[in-house]
Order: structure tokens, then C-alpha cells, then sequence
């Protein structure tokens, strides 16, 4: 009898919750009259138990059991239901939310970089990566540090070359980052082993080549048992982190005064790799640096003893480096900070 | 330096290479190679000539038809040249032939100009006759060609024999650039000697003979040198019954290809030693040279001198003069007087050679305003050596050329002359300093072909004179190494001390100020550190602004770049303008660069070199924005005291009521603002409401610091409380913001404006303004009683203030 009680209700919640919905009512609260309807304290099942007295003792844990199934069936119906129900209701929700992801972004507009600082941060990275300290020296220098310690003395010719500007007195504007080689050599801190960006002045007009004020990267390594071998070595692997793994390098003998024997070096043209084309003239190779062991005199000069030390230098134009790497055609465009050409970095 | 190839082979006979390989390996061994150029680009099927027969032609008045012969046939061309005449020897290109350029001497074109057969104006053509324009050169390399027309060979030339060959183009100009310590490769055979070393090929040099008739140069001339440090030798030699005629062509040849318009034989002499032997000299008229005499001393201050172009110049007492018994007739080096130069009547010559004093020469010569092939070659400090060199070798062309009687011996004048220079070899140094195991035999084959002597005795290498960059050790590695060959020194990485490499603090202070004004939309830009003293008037300094106090380039490329700045400001406003100009919207740029600040003026020590960072803009942004970024940097450096502002910041290009100092525990660090509309408007922007910030870095590398420790997250809440007040209208923010953080003390956690407004509902001269000050206490949650006992101390202290609670 209550067996058949049982089935009956469950039949009919299990109807009810499935048409829940149905019509005009919402979905959730139909189920929430179905769970009061059976559930509730009022309810059909609650009626059951209550009329569990007029079972026999020997019985009630069996109808119990019974009652209990019939709960949990219809519990687990309900919640099914409304899992259901709020699923579809988040996707019809979802639904109405699309939006057009073609429109445009929406950003916080980032400043750039100098692509001479960005060449710049290169190469420190490079040369930090090897070990290497960066310091830096004075703009305003004295003529002492930036010829006559390098090797360039008095009427030189080198120092009429290069166009100094002049201050007063042995005052000058330097015409190279070399003049901080004989600042860190005269620490006398050894071994050395160092980069010196900056900023160096020579008298040229302005022009899509020249400017008087451009930087230069200087380089110096002095230990007991440095050789013209490790200079090239160490210039390779810089050239091949800066321009790419395919990179070979030439050196060419050539001469500044501070370094014996010095030499210039080319990178085969990272445009067409050496086979010749406009960007390198024809010649497959690009001149990207001056290197050399350090003379004997210089080290000297700044009191350390060439019979126990030795060094080498290289002096690196940053503008040039920027200019290849980002293939710009005019150095006048660097110190004009048009945003148009900034952005481009 | 354009050499042709031709002159080198001259004194390597066996070298055989072609253009590139000469080129290549020129350059690897050290003698820079910058181009070349082949004389007989483009030309093919090029024959002599000659005109047998000219008729009119029928159609066109400026028209000729000629009948040539060019040796295998007689052939017919038109050419509306007017210069030619039967009988002449001319340069003809055959049909399916090829010529450099066109006749007018412009640019020539990449591949040349085909000429093929053809009709004009209905008359058959075979070819064309040739202009020296035509064949790629010029009139004034060769002066008999004429103005405009065809070249006429003026000597013999066989008929159908190549006209290129007839003319000497079948060669290659190289172009040298060579490093200013070689001054013996100033000279054909001092390249040549590095090309026979290079090939390893023998050398020999420009023939030198003993010349002279029985006479002696003494008795014609004397010489004295009065200011020896000037001039370390004067050689002098005297040729007389000159005659004056054209140069053999092999000479010419040579001087065209390298640039030098042949003139005649005497001349010509001259300029074939310089180039040769890399040795000015000069030639003086014997007949106006007073006394027989020559005297090398410096001029005297205002001396008014006429230079053979005919130019007066002045000259002062650092002016070496060569004079003669009674007058100055030559600026040493530099260039030669009017009084004494070689005309066409000329009968007897003083030739000299000399070595003057480069540093001089060079000085001289830039403030006379006059450089020279002479002065510029002698500015590089010549061997004294090579003057008496060149002396004989020049005597030697004289004779060969027949162009006069030499006369014998010569007056020799010098001081003690440089010695060759004795260098220890060290062969196992050298291979440790090169990172090479070179045998040294090898090493002393390579100083033999360079000529450098071994001496076994004393284990020395003797360096020639002509050598004067030889002086050590270095040096002769160096020689090692070019020969051996650069590119087969190995690769190796250096063995060194172990090192962290690492950036200066200072530097990476500066990369957070890169990176704080990039996020906020700064661009870098790079601005010069040399400007106009004119910059002051536009950034309206007074006249007694310690700003004008600027340091001075004595030689500065302009005004425009005469000052080394002290503010920084100028750098950005010009970029401002340039991109405001071009209409470029919302632009943002920062600068990090060193401002120059004399200790004393005129300089005696460096100056202070102070780093700055300047933030600009104009469009989107106003003066709180630009403090944001301001406050942003400061806080990234790691910066822990609270920056403040003071309005009594007194720029004169910045707005008056919209600038402040910023000040970090009261000591100023830097400034912002909106740019003065004056300042605006003198950088062409007077439409722009641009501002500018700069902070001082060194203040700010001073106090930053990248330390960092945890303080923990609140556990206890907050309270906070609203203030809402009338507040007299000057009073600032700061101001009221200092009372709330004094009076707050401990619990205090910040506070907030979160309203301001003047007008309607204020009383005239003052401003609503509303705060949420918030407490917290680390330890505990706070009582109503103790926030409103601090609540009560901030009141009151507002009340000191002027202010009145708003109900």
C-alpha cells in the first residue's frame, strides 16, 4: 500500500520536475514548488512519514528505508534540474555578452626607446655577459687623457685629424671614449676589464653621415696573458651575438696610435652574407670596429709594466652599430626626436 | 692616394694579379685599398685611325662624311665634329664597339654606349670617331685634347693599332687610403714595396744615377738655414740651359692616371718625384734669386708675401720663408712666390728638396689659409733621408728627359740626421703577444722583404729610416702579424682573471627613469650638449641668471653650437616644436644627458657633469599627470621619504603659477611646470600648452636604492572618516596634507582629496575641499574613542590653519 504510495509520488514529482518550466512560470520556481509540493513540511512524502504509526513495527524500517530512496531520488532530480536550468541560463546569458573582437584595442600607449640606446643595452648585455664592467668618464676632458697618455702627442697628426673642439687651456671637449682607458689604468686595479659608453664631440657639420656629437663604445681588457688571438676571439663571438650566429668577421691591419698592432674589423654583410650587394657596396664586408693590442707606451704611461701586462682595446661607433642594425639611412634623423621616427623602435 | 698599376708593376715587375686580388690582399696586409677603377672600362673595338677623305653631307650642314682607315680597311663614318682635317690620327670605335661615356663628359653610364652601324640622316656610319670625353677621361688630364671635338694623336701611332693601348688607358687607378704612420706609403714606390712584400716578389726601386757636369753646384749657390727646428736639411742643385718641352709619354701616363695634368718636362719632373718618392720639391728661376743666396728663417710679423697663383698673403714669424740674398721667394712647403717661379724663358733652375718641420708646415699652412699637395704631404713628417733621395733621383729624370745641364755636386745643409732604429727581436714575445707559434726564421724573412736588417751579433732588427713608425717591440710584431697574415692569427678566448660584469649604479638608476617615463608614454629622444647662447633669451633668463654662467668652445662649429649647455630643457623643447611643427598629436619625449656646470670661468678644472632627466610633452597630460611620472620614478628608485613641492620655484621659462621645486627631505631634486606661453612662443609653438619636468639624477642616485623589505599586510581593518572644509583659497593641499600626517601620528594610514571646488556656495576667497583620512592599527582593531580623539587633533590643527569645518 505504501509501496504503491511511494511509486505514485515518485511518478509524479519526477513528472513535475521534468516539466518544470513548461509555461508560463519560471523553471526555478516550479521546482521550488515541486520540492515544496513533496518535500516540504506539508508535503506528500512528509505526509508518509507522518502516517508511519499505522505501520507495523516489524515493517517501519523497511517502509523507512523506502521513504528515504523516494527523498533522495527526488532530491537528486531537483538538482539535476536546476544545474540544468542555471547552465542554460548562463549560456543564454553568455550568448547575449558577445562582442565584436575585431574592434579595435584599447592601450596604454608605451613610450620607445633611442635605437642608439637600444643598440646601446646590446651590447652591454653582450659585453656584461663576458665579464666585462661598464664605467663611464668625463665629457669635458682633459687634452692629457684624450691624446697625449693614448700615444698622441704634441703635433700629431691624429690629433689634428680628429677636429677637436677646443675649451681653454688643455680643456677639451674628448674625441674619443679612449680617454677612459687611462682613467681606469691609472687606478691601477688589475687585472682591467671594462666597456665605457659615452658621449665624444669632434668639429663636423652636420650631415646624413656626420654629426659633432656622436658615441662611441669603448673597450679594454688588460691581464697578464692577453694575446692579439683572444682580441679576435673575443670579437667574433661579439659581432656573431650582435648580428646573428652566421656572422664571419676580417681584420684589417690599420693604425691608431694607443695600439700595436691595431687593426679594423668587418662583419660580412648581414644583408646579402658576404655576397655583395648595395648595402655593403659591393664588398661583402661591413667595417664595424677599430681593435688593437694595447702599445707597450700607453700601458706604461699609466704605470703599468708592459713586460708583465698586457691588453687589448676596441673603440665601437654606437650611431654606426644603430645605423646598420636598423638600416637607417640618415644620422640626422637620431638627434632630431621626430615621435614618427621614435615609434619605429 | 689614386695610383695606376702600372706605375707599381714599374718596381715589381713579376706581379701578376688581378684587380681584385691585388686589391684584397693589398688590404689585408695593411695598405687599405679603398676601390679602383679600370682606365678602359667600357671600351672595346677602340683603333687608330686615319682620315683619308672628307665630304659635306648631303641632308645636314653639320654633318661630315669621312673616309678612315683603320689599317685592315677604309671604312665610312659620319661625325659632326668640326675639328677634324684629312690626314688626322684619331681614335675610332668599330661597329658592334663600345665607348664610356658621351661627349659632353658627364656621369658615365654603368655599361658604357654600344655603337653599331647604322644610317644618319641616310648616309651609312661604321662607327664613330672618338672624343677623350667619349673614352672616359678628360681635358684636363689630357690638355691636348680639344675643348669640344675629337681627339687628334699628335705623335706617332700606328694605323689600326689599339687607340687604348696608344693612349695608356689598359690600366687600373687604385685608390689608397693609408694611415697617417706610414708616411713612406705617400709615395708610388713606397706602396710598391709594400705590394712586393705582399706577393713576396722582389723590388726595385726608381733607378737613381750620378749626375753632373764637372762644375760645382757651390759656385752657383749657397744656402744657409737660420732656424734649424724648422728645417732639418735643404738640398739644393742647380741645372742649367734648360730646355723646355713636353714629357715622354710613358711620364704622362702615369701622371694622368694619377690625376696630375702633364705640363711640361720641368714641371713635370717635379710632380712625378713628389708622387713617386713621396718628396715635395720646388724649382726656383737661378736668374731671381738675388746673392746666389738662399736663407730658411721664419718670416717676419706682417709680412705681405705674393704665392705664384699671384695672391697676396700675410705672414707672421711663424711662417718659414725661404729667402735669397735680399727677399722672400717661397713660403717653405707651402708654396712657392711670384718673384721666383718658372716661366717659359726660364734658363737656369735651383732645384730644391727639403725637410721642413710637419707640425709647422701644417700650423702655417692653416692660418695662411693655403694647403698644397706640398704642404699636405709634408704636414706627415718626412724622412730627411728621402730629400736627398728625391734630389738625385729628380736630377737623374733630367737627364734622362735631356732637358738641361746639370750642374755637379750639390748644396747640402742639415743638422744631425735620424739614425736607423735597433729594436731587440724577441721572437717568443712576439708569438705570446700574438697568440701565434711563428718559427722565427719565418719572422725574419718577413723583415727582409720589408728591408729591415738583421743584426745576428746583436740579436737587432735594424729599421730603415724611411721607417720612422718602427720604434719597438710592438712594432715589430705588428710587422709579424700583417705578413704572417691576420686572418691566420688563431681565435682564442681569453684566458683571464674570472670577473662579474656588471653596471654601474648610477647607470641603472637611469634605466628605471628609462623605464618609468616609457611606461607613461615618454619617448627617448637624444639632444646635443653644445647650443646658442641665444637659447638663454628664449628660455627668458635674466641677464644675471647663474644659468648664462655656460662654458665656452673656442672653436665651436657656429654659434648655433658654441656653449656647452647648462639646463636641458632646450634639447626637448626644440624636439617639441620640430614634432609639434609636423603636426605630430600628443608627443612625449625624455632625455637623459649631462648638463656642464663651470666650478670657475674661463675653465681651469673639469666641470661638474651632472645627468639629467627632462620629461616634455604637449596634447594629452597636465601638470598633475607629469607629477605622477615624476612620483612614479621616485618611488621605483627605490626613494623612501615622501616627495613635497614648493611653488617658489622661480623659473622664468616655465608658467609662474604652475611650477613647483620638488624637494625630497627639503632638498630640491629637480622641477616641473607648464612651459611659460612666451617660452612657447619663441619655440615656435606658441599654440602648445607643452610642461617639462627634470630631476636631477644625481640627487636621486644619491637617496635611491633597490633594498626592499616586507612590511606585512594589514590584519586589522581600517576606518577611515571624511573631512569636508572651507579652506582660504592660497592655502595648498601640501600644506593641509602635512597638518593631517603630523596630527595623525602612529595609526594614521594616508588620506585622500577627493573633492576640490570653488564658486557658487564658497564664500570669495576660498575653496571647498573634502578628504578621506584612513586609520589602521598593525596590532589591533581601533575604537571609535581612539579615532575620534586623533580625528580631533587633526581638527583643531586644521583650525590653526584657517579652515573651517563644513557642516
Amino acid at each position: 500500500m505504501i509501496r504503491e504510495n511511494l511509486e505514485k509520488i515518485r511518478e509524479a514529482a519526477l513528472k513535475q520536475i521534468n516539466d518544470a518550466g513548461i509555461g508560463e512560470k519560471d523553471a526555478l520556481d516550479a521546482l521550488n514548488d515541486v520540492r515544496v509540493a513533496f518535500l516540504g513540511k506539508k508535503g506528500e512524502l512528509t505526509a508518509v512519514l507522518k502516517s508511519m504509526k499505522e505501520v507495523a513495527a516489524e515493517e517501519r524500517p523497511k517502509v523507512g528505508a523506502m521513504v528515504n530512496e523516494t527523498r533522495d531520488v527526488i532530491e537528486n532530480a531537483l538538482k539535476e534540474a536546476k544545474e540544468r536550468m542555471e547552465a542554460a541560463a548562463m549560456n543564454e546569458r553568455l550568448k547575449k555578452e558577445k562582442i565584436d573582437v575585431t574592434l579595435p584595442s584599447k592601450r596604454q600607449e608605451m613610450g620607445h626607446r633611442h635605437p642608439n640606446t637600444i643598440a646601446l643595452e646590446e651590447l652591454e648585455r653582450i659585453f656584461i655577459g663576458m665579464g666585462y664592467e661598464v664605467v663611464e668618464g668625463p665629457e669635458v676632458e682633459r687634452d692629457y687623457y684624450n691624446f697625449e697618455a693614448l700615444n698622441i702627442p704634441e703635433g700629431h697628426p691624429a690629433k689634428d685629424e680628429q677636429d677637436t673642439f677646443y675649451i681653454s687651456g688643455d680643456i677639451l671637449l674628448r674625441t674619443q671614449t679612449s680617454s677612459t682607458q687611462v682613467h681606469e689604468m691609472e687606478k691601477g686595479r688589475l687585472p682591467i676589464k671594462m666597456i665605457s659608453p659615452g658621449r665624444v664631440f669632434r668639429s663636423d657639420a652636420v650631415d646624413a653621415t656626420h654629426s659633432p656629437s656622436f658615441h662611441q663604445v669603448e673597450g679594454l681588457l688588460i691581464d697578464e696573458k692577453v694575446s692579439f688571438s683572444d682580441l679576435k676571439g673575443t670579437l667574433a663571438e661579439f659581432a656573431k651575438e650582435l648580428f646573428g650566429a652566421d656572422t664571419k668577421v676580417r681584420f684589417r691591419p690599420h693604425h691608431f696610435p694607443f695600439t700595436e698592432p691595431s687593426a679594423e674589423m668587418d662583419v660580412s654583410c648581414f644583408k646579402c652574407g658576404g655576397k655583395g650587394c648595395r648595402f655593403c657596396k659591393g664588398e661583402g664586408w661591413i667595417e664595424i670596429l677599430g681593435c688593437g693590442m694595447v702599445h707597450p707606451h700607453v700601458l706604461e704611461m699609466s704605470g703599468i709594466d708592459p713586460l708583465r701586462y698586457r691588453g687589448f682595446a676596441f673603440g665601437i661607433g654606437l650611431e654606426r652599430i644603430a645605423l646598420l642594425k636598423y638600416e637607417i639611412d640618415d644620422m640626422r634623423l637620431l638627434y632630431e626626436n621626430d615621435i614618427r621616427f621614435l615609434k619605429q623602435f | 692616394m689614386d695610383t695606376p698599376l702600372s706605375w707599381i708593376k714599374a718596381y715589381v715587375p713579376e706581379l701578376s694579379c688581378t684587380d681584385q686580388e691585388y686589391m684584397d690582399r693589398m688590404t689585408l696586409s695593411g695598405t687599405k685599398v679603398e676601390g679602383y677603377r679600370r682606365l678602359d672600362r667600357n671600351l672595346e673595338k677602340i683603333v687608330v685611325g686615319r682620315i683619308e677623305k672628307i665630304e659635306k653631307h648631303p641632308d645636314a650642314d653639320k654633318l661630315i662624311i669621312c673616309q678612315v682607315n683603320v689599317g685592315s680597311e677604309v671604312t665610312q663614318i659620319v661625325t659632326g665634329a668640326p675639328n677634324v682635317k684629312e690626314g688626322d690620327l684619331v681614335p675610332v670605335v668599330l661597329s658592334g664597339g663600345r665607348v664610356a661615356g658621351g661627349h659632353d663628359g658627364g656621369p658615365l653610364p654603368e655599361n658604357g654606349v654600344p655603337i653599331k652601324a647604322g644610317k644618319l640622316r641616310g648616309v651609312e656610319s661604321n662607327g664613330m670617331l672618338c672624343s677623350i670625353e667619349e673614352l672616359g677621361s678628360s681635358q684636363d688630364v689630357f690638355p691636348d685634347a680639344p675643348e669640344d671635338g675629337i681627339y687628334i694623336f699628335h705623335r706617332d701611332v700606328k694605323l689600326g693599332e689599339d687607340a687604348v693601348e696608344a693612349l695608356g688607358l689598359h690600366d687600373t687607378v687604385f685608390e689608397y687610403e693609408i694611415t697617417s704612420n706610414r708616411v713612406d706609403c705617400y709615395s708610388v714606390a713606397g706602396i710598391a714595396r709594400e705590394a712586393a712584400a705582399t706577393f713576396g716578389l722582389p723590388y726595385k726601386g726608381p733607378e737613381i744615377r750620378e749626375t753632373g757636369n764637372g762644375e760645382k753646384a757651390e759656385d752657383y749657390i749657397r744656402v744657409e738655414i737660420k732656424d734649424p727646428d724648422l728645417c732639418s736639411r735643404y738640398v739644393a742643385r742647380v741645372v742649367k740651359d734648360i730646355r723646355i718641352g713636353e714629357s715622354p709619354e710613358w711620364m704622362k701616363q702615369r701622371l694622368r692616371a694619377a690625376g696630375i695634368r702633364p705640363i711640361s718636362n720641368l714641371v713635370d719632373i717635379t710632380n712625378y718625384v713628389m708622387l713617386e718618392c713621396g718628396q715635395p720639391m720646388h724649382a726656383f728661376d737661378l736668374s731671381t734669386v738675388a746673392g746666389g743666396k738662399i736663407v730658411v728663417q721664419r718670416a717676419k710679423d706682417g709680412d705681405v708675401f705674393t704665392t705664384l697663383d699671384g695672391e697676396e698673403r700675410k705672414m707672421d714669424s711663424d711662417v718659414l720663408m725661404i729667402c735669397d740674398g735680399e727677399k722672400e721667394i717661397g713660403i717653405a712647403g707651402i708654396m712657392g712666390g711670384e718673384n721666383s717661379k718658372i716661366t717659359d724663358s726660364v734658363k737656369d733652375v735651383l732645384f730644391e728638396a727639403a725637410c721642413f718641420n710637419g707640425v709647422n708646415i701644417r700650423k702655417s699652412a692653416r692660418r695662411i689659409g693655403l694647403r698644397t699637395d706640398a704642404s699636405s704631404t709634408f704636414e706627415k713628417g718626412l724622412d730627411p733621408h728621402n730629400a736627398y733621395l728625391a734630389m738625385e733621383r729628380a736630377c737623374t729624370l733630367v737627364e734622362e728627359l735631356q732637358c738641361g745641364t746639370i750642374v755637379g755636386g750639390r748644396v747640402d745643409v742639415h743638422g744631425e740626421l735620424p739614425k736607423e732604429c735597433r729594436i731587440p727581436f724577441e721572437p717568443e714575445r712576439i708569438n705570446e703577444y700574438l697568440g701565434t707559434a711563428i718559427p722565427r726564421e719565418e719572422m725574419l724573412q718577413y723583415f727582409k722583404k720589408l728591408e729591415l736588417e738583421y743584426d745576428e751579433a746583436a740579436n737587432e732588427v735594424i729599421c730603415p729610416t724611411f721607417r720612422q713608425d718602427l720604434k719597438g717591440f710592438a712594432d715589430l710584431a705588428e710587422e709579424v702579424a700583417r705578413f704572417y697574415g691576420y686572418d691566420k692569427i688563431p681565435v682564442t678566448l681569453p684566458k683571464d682573471t674570472a670577473s662579474s660584469g656588471k653596471l654601474p649604479f648610477k647607470v641603472r638608476i637611469e634605466n628605471v627613469a628609462k623605464d618609468v617615463a616609457e611606461a607613461n608614454g615618454f619617448s627617448q629622444g637624444y639632444c646635443y650638449s653644445f647650443e646658442s647662447p641665444e637659447v638663454f633669451d628664449r628660455l627668458l633668463l635674466p641677464k644675471d641668471a647663474a644659468e648664462r654662467q655656460a662654458i665656452t668652445i673656442a672653436n665651436p662649429l657656429g654659434t648655433d653650437f658654441s656653449i656647452m649647455r647648462t639646463l636641458p630643457v632646450n634639447g626637448i623643447l626644440t624636439s617639441l616644436s620640430t614634432n609639434f611643427n609636423r603636426k605630430n598629436p600628443d608627443v612625449r619625449l625624455y632625455e637623459l644627458g649631462n648638463i656642464y656646470i663651470a666650478r670657475s670661468l674661463p675653465l681651469e678644472e673639469l666641470p661638474d657633469e651632472r645627468m639629467q632627466l627632462t620629461l616634455g610633452f604637449y596634447g594629452e597630460g597636465d601638470f598633475y599627470f607629469l607629477k605622477g611620472v615624476v612620483e612614479q620614478f621616485l618611488e621605483k628608485a627605490g626613494i623612501k621619504d615622501r616627495a613635497s613641492y614648493s611653488p617658489e620655484s622661480h623659473k622664468s621659462f616655465l608658467h609662474p603659477g604652475r611650477q613647483a621645486d620638488i624637494l625630497i627631505g627639503g632638498e630640491k631634486i629637480g622641477y616641473l611646470g607648464q612651459v611659460h606661453p612666451l617660452t612657447c612662443k619663441a619655440y615656435d609653438m606658441a599654440k602648445a600648452e607643452a610642461y617639462l619636468a627634470v630631476i636631477d639624477m644625481p640627487k636621486v642616485t644619491e637617496k635611491a636604492g633597490f633594498e626592499r623589505k616586507y612590511e606585512g599586510v594589514a590584519r586589522f581593518p581600517a576606518v577611515s572618516r571624511d573631512i569636508s572644509m572651507v579652506v582660504p583659497k592660497d592655502t595648498l593641499a601640501g600644506t593641509i596634507e602635512e597638518m593631517i600626517r603630523q596630527r595623525g601620528g602612529r595609526i594614521l594610514e594616508g588620506c585622500m582629496l577627493f573633492d576640490i571646488y570653488e564658486g557658487e556656495q564658497i564664500e570669495e576667497g576660498f575653496k571647498s575641499m573634502a578628504y578621506t583620512v584612513t586609520f589602521r592599527d598593525k596590532e589591533k582593531t581601533l575604537s571609535d574613542e581612539e579615532v575620534n580623539s586623533v580625528m580631533k587633533k587633526i581638527l583643531n590643527g586644521l583650525g590653526t590653519l584657517g579652515i573651517k569645518l563644513r557642516e
